[in-house]
């Protein structure tokens, strides 16, 4: 068996070398902002994503941030919407998502906006948003300023749509009664039908799932994105 | 009464899953795929020649002696309203080249009615032609999502009715073409050239 331990990770080294070729590869979505070019103050940082999780629970709209140090030769469009359609921005079926991304190197601001926004974030107003609020700022180097405002706007501009709909408010809160309500009407039934082990089963049923009380709700933090559709809406700008 | 109808059962299960298995409920749902993102190709475009009227107003009262440039426009926008692809000239590369042909005009027409704009400060500083600029670089945006898409859907679609057993669905039961995608535009490869 030893042997097998020595080349384990030489198989799996093989597996994920054709990998990194990728042209330039979509961060992981650690959060609501992701600051991979170091743009913002730790202050600002925890400011937004706290902003931007309250948002989620009362708008349940999705705003994200990505700052990139370099596009490496990609296109901007491109990126920004591969960046918002891997990470899913906004919820499923109301596809209302919105992404803002900064490449660093290159100067560029784009605001990609999900189908279910574009009503309201028109590629009108994105552009606006970016002429007035956020190039004017990073062109005097206030990257905390130029991005806060910025999502401040996009906030403002797609207010109101889907509100009272939070996903975070609503989902997590339900989801334990649920699986009561479950448990109590099948409960007895998979009792009888698995017999001796049935009580193994049932302890099974929580390995993972929310707790009783539905602490997340009120804890809360980043829950991950809905897996919103884009459709190259918004605009783009440089400073 | 049992016995009459017992064959019929058989073969409707047996049927059933061989139909499914063949592919051709997944050549169906492949081909109605190619049509919504064909929707959306037409919708962008759409928004496109819509913006159209909007912009060539803005220019003319800045501009009003480019007629060259602003006639050459409205031209392009008037064939290109012309061309209508129902869901079976998807199939036809001559009917998609020709869309492709004038949405392309229409392009190019765009992009120089812009360039001519640069020679108007009064023009470029005007609200209402920032505001344009803006929803056409995202309807430009939007259309190159939408053609990509498209060209996803139908590459699809078309490696599902060639492959087997979906092969021997469609030319037996089916008998669905192969749909057509967008080519790179002629020249796109190259970087415009800025003259100064």
């Amino acid at each position: 068996m030893a042997w097998l331990s020595k080349i384990l990770p030489a198989v799996v080294a093989l597996l994920l070398l054709p990998l990194p070729t990728v042209a330039l590869d979509v961060p992981p979505a650690t959060g609501y902002v992701v600051d991979r070019a170091g743009l913002l103050s730790p202050g600002t940082r925890l400011k937004l994503e706290q902003f931007l999780e309250n948002f989620e629970k009362s708008d349940s709209t999705q705003l994200a941030v990505l700052t990139i140090p370099s596009l490496e030769d990609d296109a901007l469009e491109s990126y920004a919407i591969k960046v918002a359609e891997t990470w899913g921005i906004g919820q499923k079926e109301k596809d209302n998502g919105a992404l803002l991304l900064v490449a660093k190197a290159e100067r560029k601001v784009r605001i990609e906006v999900g189908y279910g926004l574009e009503g309201r974030l028109t590629d009108l107003l994105a552009g606006r948003i970016i002429d007035y609020e956020i190039t004017p700022r990073f062109k005097q180097g206030d990257f905390d300023g130029g991005i806060l405002a910025g999502v401040a706007s996009m906030a403002e501009a797609v207010r109101g749509e889907y509100q009272g709909t939070g996903r975070t408010g609503q989902k997590k809160e339900d989801n334990p009664w649920g699986i009561l309500a479950l448990l109590l009407f099948l409960g007895p039934g998979l009792m009888l039908l698995g017999g001796p082990s049935s009580h193994r089963r049932r302890g099974g049923f929580w390995i993972g799932g929310p707790p009783f009380g539905g602490s997340s709700s009120s804890g809360g933090g980043f829950g991950g994105f809905g897996g919103g559709g884009f459709g190259g809406g918004g605009s783009s700008g440089s400073w | 009464m049992f016995k009459r109808f017992l064959p019929l059962l058989l073969a409707t299960l047996i049927t059933l899953p061989a139909l499914s298995g063949c592919g051709y409920n997944q050549i169906q749902e492949n081909e109605e795929a190619v049509f919504a993102a064909w929707a959306d190709v037409e919708a962008t475009y759409q928004r496109r020649a819509d913006l159209i009227p909007n912009l060539v107003e803005v220019v003319k009262a800045y501009a009003a002696h480019e007629k060259e440039t602003l006639q050459a426009i409205t031209e392009a926008r008037a064939k290109v309203g012309q061309i209508n692809l129902s869901a079976k000239d998807l199939a036809d590369p001559n009917a998609i080249q020709n869309f492709q042909a004038a949405q392309g005009e229409l392009s190019g027409a765009l992009s120089r009615l812009l360039v001519v704009a640069e020679n108007y400060p009064d023009l470029k500083a005007n609200q209402n032609f920032l505001d344009l600029q803006h929803q056409l670089e995202g309807t430009e945006n939007r259309i190159n999502v939408a053609r990509q898409r498209f060209n996803e859907t139908v590459q699809v679609f078309n490696t599902s009715i060639r492959t087997f057993p979906n092969s021997l669905t469609n030319n037996w039961l089916l008998k669905l073409d192969r749909k057509e995608p967008f080519k790179a535009e002629a020249g796109a490869a190259v970087a415009p050239k800025v003259q100064f």
